[in-house]
């Protein structure tokens, strides 16, 4: 429903087509400020009470060379008066910015969709960046969508003329224009971006006032524009009503700040200060620099000299009595794996966030993949086992990061959240939590001497080792990466000693499973023709393909994995239960192997891996071919 | 937690109970030994201790002091440590390493502790070669070792410790020898610095580099050894000889002290805080000059974990956390009932 824009009658009384959800993409070079449009319009769709979901694509060049088809940056937006779990499959509106803007973007905008383009941009020179021998806004080549075109940057220098502006800077005015015809189109408040502008150039008024000027002046071309002004265009426009949700206060939010509240969250529900390692690496920056402010809530945060020095640190302030959290993506995991190796071995809790993105080696930084799941399970040398969680969603980052927090300080071990550039980066309305609703899980340091004597690796119920802060009389010791031995963990060799250790740890780590939930169907029934597995940001194009077959009356549901590692007690029994198991993922199919390696199920891949989301249509096609 | 009143301690409260298992006559051993009898005389408290060192024959260090320890992996301890006193600053902090873990695989978290001033001691023991990987040449072998990996010579350049910490920032860096009386008091100096304290600890390998440094720890040689001292002319071999500054080439030269007059002689008096004259010193080519030792360098500046609590202490005075406010805040909007 997502992407199914739908058209009231012309005989509608109001002026205004209504619709129940629109993709509306932003495009143009990455200096024109996609990003900020999209980002602001997503804004005004949640104060117009939209349920939205949104996907910024970016090069991962910071200024790539101007006009040119690898310099496009884009932001996608679905937004609707129902419940909205994707950016949408095909853009509804493509606003394009320059001819490459065109060409990248115009081949997944829907048949008969709008397109509206900067004609002052289509000049001989941006054209042959571009890579196109004619005008397509002179020549028939789009004749499958609606053109409008204007010369927007002429519309903005004119505009922003009083305010003095050299022609570049004037220029830069060019996305708050877009925006303010955008706001038009949409029936869309303009109040609030007026705000936020002179929020954002304080300190610079002119520019506010530019920038102000700008957005007024392309909200009043659609205005003018309508009532038939001679040589403009009319442009149509919509209006998508709020979505039905449940009250409460909401509020927008990306992976990245949910990943980092929820590690706060989780920390105070331990009672134990954070120590945040970081190193810089796309897209996983965004929960260091979401963490460097939030010093009040006891966390540290401290920018290692790489990736190693990233964990060991943490691993140093968990020795010492702290939670130690590091976070990259994959390439930087990769560095932190003989670390994470420690942690395992000595026992010690730590949280490692990887914010997956295209793979191997540098790959695409700043595209979404899944691929990084058997790294998460299996990669590492020795037999090394830790708890795994991966996140469905920007908004449920926060649980799984209060989850990540339970488990290790529990546990007395490494765990690994998984999430994506996709979750990372993509902004959603949350509604925000009650956190008193939240059950609380301190942790016990140990700070004297027990009955029977002091064993570093010693086991509670859980097989969990004591926490003991440095500084503690009575309890000296020593850990480290050798191997310990069971109890005292002194330096031990010995054949029975190691095979006893590996199984303390095997065991330690499958026991997670007796403090987690048991897997639940999140759409459908809990036995039948076909079950659609996945997990991690697959979460929205398969609820929505699985919410459409089952609307056309097929016999399919949704089952979706927060526990990667060790997985719940139920799971093997439920996937038993349905005839056909297709696990989509953004990868060659991991998650597809662990599961027909721990249930011998014949679980059938669905795979993607373009550094591009699902599109609901191509998991919808499966699941019409399983059940064909 | 942490109570710092100074208690009394002698050496055999900071041994553990754990055997020993370096090699009979390995260096190590003398080290071990300073370090426990430095630890009473700088009233350190056994619970307030922690050693982090990495991989290596020095590495294994922690095991034998019974204190807090932590055996990381290769190349890292500086991290951890970091880690460690960034989380509890008020834990005295001793990194234990080697000259592969601290300048090769490790080489980059030594210049950034360096750098970053983190307040803790760093003893690297150089003994020239890998020991526990059997003898492979190391950061710091001389050009031409010959060793398993290199059976006709090395042909690297090796570098030279203590130059490397001068260059990474370090305001502390001292030079002693496994078996030398003076190392307790170098030890003793590099806690009194706060900061960085790097010490570089000539340590014979008798397995697998055995005497390389012969040439001025034998006792033949001592009069090779330059012992330097804040305040004190650079004397050595029986005063007989100092270093002075040969002004046309600014640098260092080897004169001549008759009868004991080494202020004509041109002798320079050592200052610990003149970095300029410290680089000189550790930059002396052994053999026509002599090897310098001691307290090399000493020259505080703020440390980066009192410069991070700063920090963070001003930046958070009157801030209450409230984690429902934090989640609240933003772009927000309310959906009525």
């Amino acid at each position: 429903m997502a992407t199914a824009a739908r058209i009231d009658a012309p005989d509608n009384a109001s002026p205004l087509q209504s619709s129940e959800a629109v993709v509306v993409r932003f495009a143009g070079d990455s200096g024109d400020g996609m990003q900020l449009t999209g980002g602001q319009f997503t804004l005004s769709s949640a104060l117009a009470g939209n349920d939205f979901a949104t996907f910024p694509d970016f090069p991962a060049e910071i200024r790539a060379p101007l006009g040119t088809l690898f310099g496009v940056s884009a932001f996608q937006i679905n937004f609707g008066s129902t419940e909205i779990e994707t950016a949408g499959d095909a853009p509804d509106v493509l606003v394009a910015m320059n001819p490459a803007a065109l060409k990248t973007n115009v081949k997944d905008l829907k048949p008969g969709g709008l397109i509206i383009a900067d004609s002052g941009e289509f000049t001989a020179r941006n054209l042959a960046k571009a890579e196109y021998d004619a005008n397509p806004l002179e020549d028939d080549s789009l004749g499958k969508w609606q053109l409008i075109q204007f010369n927007i940057s002429q519309l903005t220098l004119d505009a922003v003329k009083p305010f003095g502006l050299g022609n570049k800077e004037a220029l830069r005015c060019k996305n708050m224009w877009t925006l303010g015809l955008s706001l038009w189109m949409f029936d869309r408040d303009r109040q609030p971006i007026i705000d936020w502008l002179k929020d954002k150039f304080a300190k610079n008024p002119v520019l506010a006032d530019a920038n102000i000027a700008a957005l007024n002046a392309g909200h009043a071309y659609g205005e003018t524009a309508e009532i038939g002004q001679p040589g403009m265009v009319a442009i149509p426009q919509r209006h998508v009503s709020a979505a039905p949700v449940e009250p409460g206060l909401y509020r927008t939010i990306t992976g990245a700040d949910a990943v980092a509240y929820g590690l706060v969250a989780g920390c105070q529900l331990a009672d134990v200060k954070m120590f945040f390692g970081g190193y810089p690496i796309t897209p996983a920056s965004s929960i260091l620099h979401a963490l460097s402010r939030l010093k009040e809530y006891g966390v540290m945060t401290f920018q290692a000299e790489d990736e190693i020095a990233a964990i060991a640190s943490a691993i140093g302030a968990s020795y010492a009595g702290q939670l130690g959290v590091t976070s990259s993506s994959g390439p930087g995991i990769a560095l932190k794996t003989e670390a994470i190796g420690l942690a395992v071995m000595t026992e010690l809790p730590l949280v490692i966030v990887n914010s997956q993105r295209g793979g191997p080696s540098t790959g695409l930084p700043t595209k979404t993949e899944q691929s990084d799941l058997y790294q998460a399970v299996y990669g590492r040398n020795g037999d090394t086992p830790l708890p795994v969680i991966a996140a469905r969603s920007p908004s449920d980052a926060f649980d799984c990061a209060i989850e990540a927090v339970r488990i290790a300080t529990q546990f007395m071990t490494p765990v690994i959240l998984l999430t994506d550039g996709y979750i990372a980066n993509a902004a959603e309305p949350w509604k925000v939590p009650d956190m008193s609703t939240y059950q609380p899980f301190p942790v016990t340091f140990l700070d004297h001497v027990p009955e029977g004597g002091f064993k570093p690796y010693g086991r509670d119920n859980k097989l969990a080792r004591p926490w003991v802060k440095p500084g503690t009389p009575g309890l000296r010791h020593r850990i480290g990466g050798i191997e310990k031995q069971v109890d005292t963990g002194h330096i031990n060799y010995s054949p029975e000693n190691h095979q006893a250790m590996t199984d303390l740890r095997k065991n330690k780590v499958d026991g997670v499973a007796d403090h987690i939930p048991d897997q639940d169907v999140c759409l459908g029934t809990t036995s039948g023709k076909l079950a659609l597995v996945g997990w991690g940001s697959t979460f929205g194009p398969i609820h929505q393909a699985v919410r459409r077959a089952r609307a056309k009356g097929m016999d399919v549901s949704h089952i979706h994995l927060r526990h990667i590692w060790p997985m719940p007690k139920n799971l093997g029994e439920l996937l038993k239960s349905y005839d056909t198991v297709i696990v989509p993922e953004m990868n060659t199919g991991q998650l597809k192997t662990v599961l027909r390696d721990q249930y011998l199920v014949d679980a059938k891949p669905l795979n993607k891996v373009s550094g591009q989301p699902f599109r609901i249509a191509e998991i919808e096609a499966a699941i019409e071919e399983a059940l064909g | 937690m942490n109570d710092m009143t100074p208690i009394k301690t002698t050496p055999k409260d900071w041994e553990t109970d754990q055997e020993v298992r370096w090699c009979p006559g390995c260096g190590d051993y003398a080290i071990l030994k300073a370090v426990q009898r430095t630890m009473p005389e700088i009233g350190g408290t056994p619970e307030n201790t922690v050693f982090v060192s990495g991989i290596g024959c020095s590495s294994r260090f922690p095991y034998y002091m019974e204190t807090y320890g932590f055996h990381t992996i290769h190349g890292r301890a500086p991290a951890v440590a970091t880690g460690v006193k960034l989380a509890n600053p008020d834990l005295d902090v001793w990194v234990i390493s080697g000259d592969g873990d601290a300048l090769s695989i490790g080489g980059n978290h030594t210049m950034h502790m360096l750098r970053r001033n983190l307040d803790c001691q760093f003893l690297l023991f150089n003994n020239e070669i890998y020991g526990l990987t059997k003898g492979q040449y190391s950061p710091t072998s001389r050009e031409g070792t010959r060793s398993p990996s290199t059976p006709f010579g090395s042909v690297d350049h090796p570098t030279k410790p203590c130059a490397f910490a001068l260059g990474a920032g370090a305001r502390f860096v001292a030079r002693a020898i496994d078996v030398s009386k003076q190392l307790v008091d170098v030890l003793k100096s590099a806690h009194a610095h706060r900061g960085t304290a790097f010490v570089e600890i000539f340590q014979n390998c008798i397995v697998y580099n055995a005497d390389v440094f012969a040439g001025f720890t034998e006792k033949a040689n001592r009069d090779h050894q330059l012992w330097l001292e804040n305040g004190k002319p650079m004397l050595f071999a029986g005063d007989t000889k100092g270093i002075a500054l040969d002004v046309a080439s600014l640098s260092l030269k080897v004169v001549d002290v008759v009868d004991g007059n080494w202020e004509a002689a041109g002798v320079l008096v050592h200052d610990v805080t003149n970095c300029t004259v410290a680089h000189m010193l550790v930059e002396m080519p052994f053999g026509e000059f002599p090897m310098a030792l001691g307290v090399l360098y000493d020259d505080p500046r703020p440390t980066f974990d009192s410069a991070v609590f700063e920090q963070n202490a001003a930046v958070t005075k009157g801030k209450l956390p409230n984690l429902q406010k934090l989640i609240s805040t933003g772009q927000t909007w309310t959906v009525d009932a």
